[in-house]
């Protein structure tokens, strides 16, 4: 083979080459850069750190934890759990809500359905980060806790957060969640073999009392069983704080509310959008086969609905996890203020960014990965 | 049976008209009716209750005293009534920041030539090549009406700049610089020759859209010193505007490429038959189309990057935002945030509605434009 | 019910879309086991006028019986009504998810509470007569045009119709496939199924049709046995229409 200049193979080798060296060189010299720094600043590399103790202040945590006594990693991992817990609640909470209102976007009565579309188009418009600030100075202008509002027994909503009541642990308790679950398996059951039944005589049993027993019957006789344990938690105020019960921080509370809001603004105009996206067609072709309203949503509308809502959904899933990195703003402990935290007192700058970016690539990695699976498990068959 | 029925209106009960309208949108049903009248009265109060906060006891001026203005008369009205003597006083520190007061003249003009640029840019007649010099032009212009220091104009540094000119260099010149960039990542995010380079494409719009834009500004304000040689520094506004350039790139790489897919294959195969190399095709068939196909994402996305700029607060740069905040840490003004945050969220929804509209019309003109 | 009473009956059916009259005092009767096909430039109601058979459009004032039941607000006789009355569209609306199959077997076992096995083998029985048994476990986006609409037709055959109205079933086709569709509907019209057709199929209507009704502007304006509509049509409308169509084949 002869090598020329017009061998476009050769060509193509030579410019990756050539621009995979400028990376690299590039690369090289940031690191070279970086080595002769840490040398001079005396900094430490390495992820040392985490096994020593950290003296950061932490406010809420899902783990025990004692400042100056627990480790980095401890704190880190801390953090991360903050992040997920209001990750999972704001995606739970703005799904909620987005569908909600796209739904009422589409709603046949025109003043619902404007203020969801003035909700939808102002809210948007606002960045996530004034809206977080609006919030979390609102629930600062509430009363002390000693002229705490008190809308609901066990409920005060102060400038020290909002304190509920809760339901003291009790092993009869857990067992009632066991039977719970055991029941979800026997609905699940129950609707298999109300299946069955169809396809053998064409005639569904009727299973609503069946499944309602399973699900509520099972856990309440379990919990009766074992001796009806009840005893709430009342917050109650005693001296300038409460105690008892159970409490959210207004800083959750802001950043969760911040996010809900406008995240939800997101996912209703996907909603609307994936309703509309079944062809009117397919509502038609449906009724004038006699099929009633409720089971055409369920069998038709729904399914296909789905399809084109989940992609983008998930996206927006991806987006609520990456704008709680805001929770640094308002002083909310998430991943991102304990690392910013960390790297402060240590120095280490570089290793606590690669820790935030190690775990949020692994957030958007598995979101993706889900996504990907889902989009190749629902795909419609063309040819 | 050749004569033809005559067309005749609807019955009385069926006519339109407001009543029939509202008959048929507001009380259909007995359910709507309920809706409509809870709706109807959360509505009244709630706009009664703004009306009532926000005009009829409202604050609009402050007397002056010794030390500054005195705020008493808010304070006694604080819960009651809005305080907008708190914007009367400080709108030139929020839309200006630290900009010394006597040169504020400057930035207002930049910010009327941004806005200027937005309008221009916005109008079909202007998308020739000629735009991309007007936008040189425009920040040739910018750059010397804030920093100065020629042509008489006192000399600003950038740690100076604040406010609203902040938030609209950030989000412009991100834009601005991304765009070469991202097309250039959309193309090798495609290429089916260069393996390598698009496998480096894909690492670098993947990474960045992984990780959330405070995570870049973070390493824009504490890891970027480490990777300069010593004794060389950057400030602070510009490392960040490096940041958010990145951060845009990958959107809008992905923006240019989701373009770049929806063109039909023909195009490119017609070009190729023609025997156009493969930049010729790129810059003459490929690109001139798909650019004008993705304008209504990349309105979008500018969109989302031009409210991410808020961001930037957090390793202190002093934008909109910040200089809001800022505003009102004063102790006199103490306790008037919501006031600002309501001017803040007019001038943020102000510029980002503004854009969505625009977009939205555009897209509805290029699919009927598609269609025909 | 007696053989004699009709199968539809309109009678003086107006219908506004805000304040466009689109049907104009249409009335119409549709013997058990006529075979009707409806003609008619395009905005001349005639989509619109099938289409409130089975209501899918809902008229304002007249009366419309179907199989002896009144169309009304009341949703149990329109349930009844949907049963008997089988359609065809022109965009086909298969459900794409799920397979030919669950395409035909979804209706008889949901509504007419079939046996999952007897609703297949019904399915399986009309997609032979259809002549696709073969693709009854592909999904929609795998067949071709015509074979989507044959489907369509089996689909609502599954349901045993009394009648079947067809929305102008070939004009989403192309020309190499609305024969077998045709042929389709030919076979259907010998087993002696009472069809409403809206087509501009003339061959179609002058082979099958008992009578051909056209309609322009709303109204209809002449009605009669094909062979007296394409010949000596009394009209200028017709006139008008019938040269235009010729014209255009």
């Amino acid at each position: 083979m002869r090598l020329s200049w017009s061998d476009p193979r050769l060509r193509n080798l030579v410019w990756q080459i050539l621009i995979i060296g400028a990376v690299v060189l590039a690369g090289w010299y940031l690191a070279h850069n970086t080595n002769r720094n840490l040398e001079q600043r005396h900094i430490a590399t390495g992820f040392g750190f985490l096994g020593q103790a950290a003296s950061i202040p932490i406010g809420e945590s899902l783990l025990s934890y004692t400042p100056s006594v627990s480790t980095y990693g401890r704190a880190l991992l801390i953090g991360v759990l903050n992040t997920l817990k209001v990750a999972v609640a704001g995606v739970v909470l703005a799904t909620v809500l987005g569908t909600l209102v796209g739904i009422a976007r589409l709603s046949p009565n025109w003043l619902l359905s404007r203020i969801a579309a003035i909700y939808v188009e102002t809210v948007r418009d606002i960045p996530v980060l004034l809206q977080l600030f609006f919030w979390y100075g609102l629930l600062q202008t509430l009363p002390p806790p000693r002229a705490a509002f008190h809308p609901l027994p066990g409920v005060f909503l102060s400038n020290r957060g909002v304190k509920l009541p809760t339901i003291a642990w009790h092993a009869a308790h857990f067992w009632a969640l066991v039977a719970f679950l055991a029941g979800c398996v026997l609905v699940w059951l129950i609707g298999r073999a109300a299946d069955r039944r169809q396809a053998a005589t064409g005639r569904r049993p009727r299973t609503w009392p069946t499944t309602l027993a399973a699900l509520l019957g099972l856990p309440i006789l379990v919990w009766l069983g074992l001796g009806a344990p009840l005893h709430v938690d009342m917050p109650a105020l005693h001296g300038f704080n409460f105690q008892g019960g159970i409490s959210i921080t207004p800083e959750y509370a802001a950043l969760l509310t911040g996010l809900v809001v406008y995240t939800a603004t997101y996912i209703a105009e996907i909603v609307r959008s994936g309703i509309q996206a079944v062809a009117a067609g397919q509502w038609e072709a449906a009724g004038a086969l006699g099929l009633p309203r409720g089971l055409v949503l369920r069998r038709i509308v729904l399914p296909q609905a789905l399809r084109v809502i989940v992609p983008p959904m998930t996206s927006q899933y991806l987006n609520l996890v990456k704008n709680s990195s805001l929770a640094i703003a308002i002083g909310y402990q998430d991943i991102v203020s304990i690392a910013d935290t960390t790297l402060n007192q240590t120095g280490q700058s570089i290793e606590g960014i690669a820790i935030i970016m190690a775990v949020y690539l692994t957030f958007s990695l598995s979101i993706s990965l889900f996504m990907n699976w889902y989009n190749a498990h629902i795909a419609l068959v063309e040819r | 049976m050749s004569t033809s029925i005559a067309a005749r209106p609807r019955p009385a009960a069926a006519r339109t008209g407001p009543i029939a309208w509202a008959r048929a949108n507001l009380f259909n049903t007995w359910w709507s009716t309920a809706l409509t009248l809870a709706l109807g009265y959360l509505i009244l109060r709630g706009a009664w209750a703004f009306l009532d906060w926000g005009v009829i006891h409202a604050i609009w001026q402050v007397p002056q005293g010794p030390k500054g203005p005195n705020t008493d008369i808010c304070r006694a009205a604080a819960g009651t009534g809005a305080c907008w003597a708190v914007i009367g006083e400080k709108y030139r520190f929020i839309l200006f920041g630290f900009y010394p007061y006597a040169q504020q003249w400057r930035p207002a003009i930049v910010i009327a030539l941004f806005i200027a640029l937005y309008c221009i840019s916005a109008n079909r007649r202007f998308w020739r090549k000629e735009l991309a010099l007007i936008w040189i032009a425009a920040m040739v212009l910018i750059g010397i009406l804030m920093w100065g220091g020629v042509f008489g104009l006192t000399l600003v540094t950038e740690s100076q700049w604040g406010g609203l000119p902040i938030t609209l260099i950030l989000a412009t010149f991100a834009l601005a610089l991304a765009f070469p960039l991202a097309v250039l990542v959309a193309l090798g995010r495609r290429s089916t020759r260069l393996p390598a380079v698009k496998l480096l494409c894909v690492m670098y719009v993947e990474l960045i859209r992984g990780v959330p834009l405070i995570t870049l500004l973070f390493m824009a304000s504490v890891m970027f010193p480490l990777f300069m040689p010593n004794g060389f520094d950057v400030d602070k506004l510009l490392r960040a505007q490096v940041a958010i350039t990145l951060f845009a790139g990958a959107y809008l790489a992905e923006v240019v490429r989701a373009g770049l897919q929806s063109l039909p294959k023909g195009q490119a195969e017609a070009a190729d038959a023609l025997g156009l190399s493969y930049w010729k095709k790129t810059l003459l068939v490929v690109l001139p189309q798909a650019l004008r196909l993705v304008i209504p994402p990349l309105v979008n996305t500018f969109i989302g990057f031009f409210k991410d700029t808020s961001l930037v607060l957090i390793i202190g740069i002093f934008d909109l935002l910040k200089s809001g905040i800022t505003a009102v840490a004063e102790p006199a003004w103490q306790g008037f945030g919501n006031e600002v945050y309501i001017v803040l969220a007019l001038i943020y929804f102000a510029f980002c509605f503004a854009m969505s509209r625009y977009s939205r019309g555009l897209e509805r003109e290029l699919d009927r434009a598609r269609r025909r | 019910m007696s053989d004699t009473q009709p199968a539809i009956l309109l009678d003086k059916v107006n219908k506004w879309y805000g304040a466009m009259h689109v049907l104009r005092d249409v009335s119409l009767s549709v013997g058990q086991k006529e075979r009707v096909v409806v003609c008619g430039p395009s905005g001349s109601g005639k989509s619109t006028m099938i289409r409130c058979i089975n209501r899918l459009e809902v008229h304002q004032e007249g009366r419309i019986v179907v199989d002896g039941t009144e169309l009304t607000d009341d949703l149990r006789a329109l349930d009844t009504i949907r049963r008997e009355v089988g359609m065809v569209f022109q965009s086909f609306n298969l459900f794409p998810h799920l397979t030919i199959l669950e395409n035909c077997t979804l209706a008889p076992i949901w509504v007419r509470k079939m046996p999952k096995a007897e609703a297949e083998a019904l399915a399986m029985e009309y997609l032979a007569r259809v002549k696709i048994p073969e693709q009854a476990k592909k999904y929609p986006g795998q067949l071709s045009g015509g074979q989507q609409q044959r489907v369509a037709i089996a689909r609502a055959l599954c349901m045993k119709p009394k009648i079947m109205l067809f929305d102008e079933p070939t004009s989403a086709l192309d020309p190499e496939m609305i024969k077998e569709v045709l042929d389709t509907m030919i076979g259907l019209a010998e087993t002696g199924m009472t069809m409403v057709c809206v087509t501009h199929e003339m061959g179609f209507a002058r082979q099958v049709a008992d009578r051909v009704i056209f309609m322009d502007r709303g109204e209809v304006v002449e009605q009669g046995p094909p062979t007296q509509m394409f010949e000596s049509p009394q009209t200028d409308r017709l006139k008008l229409f019938l040269g235009q169509i010729l014209r255009g084949h």
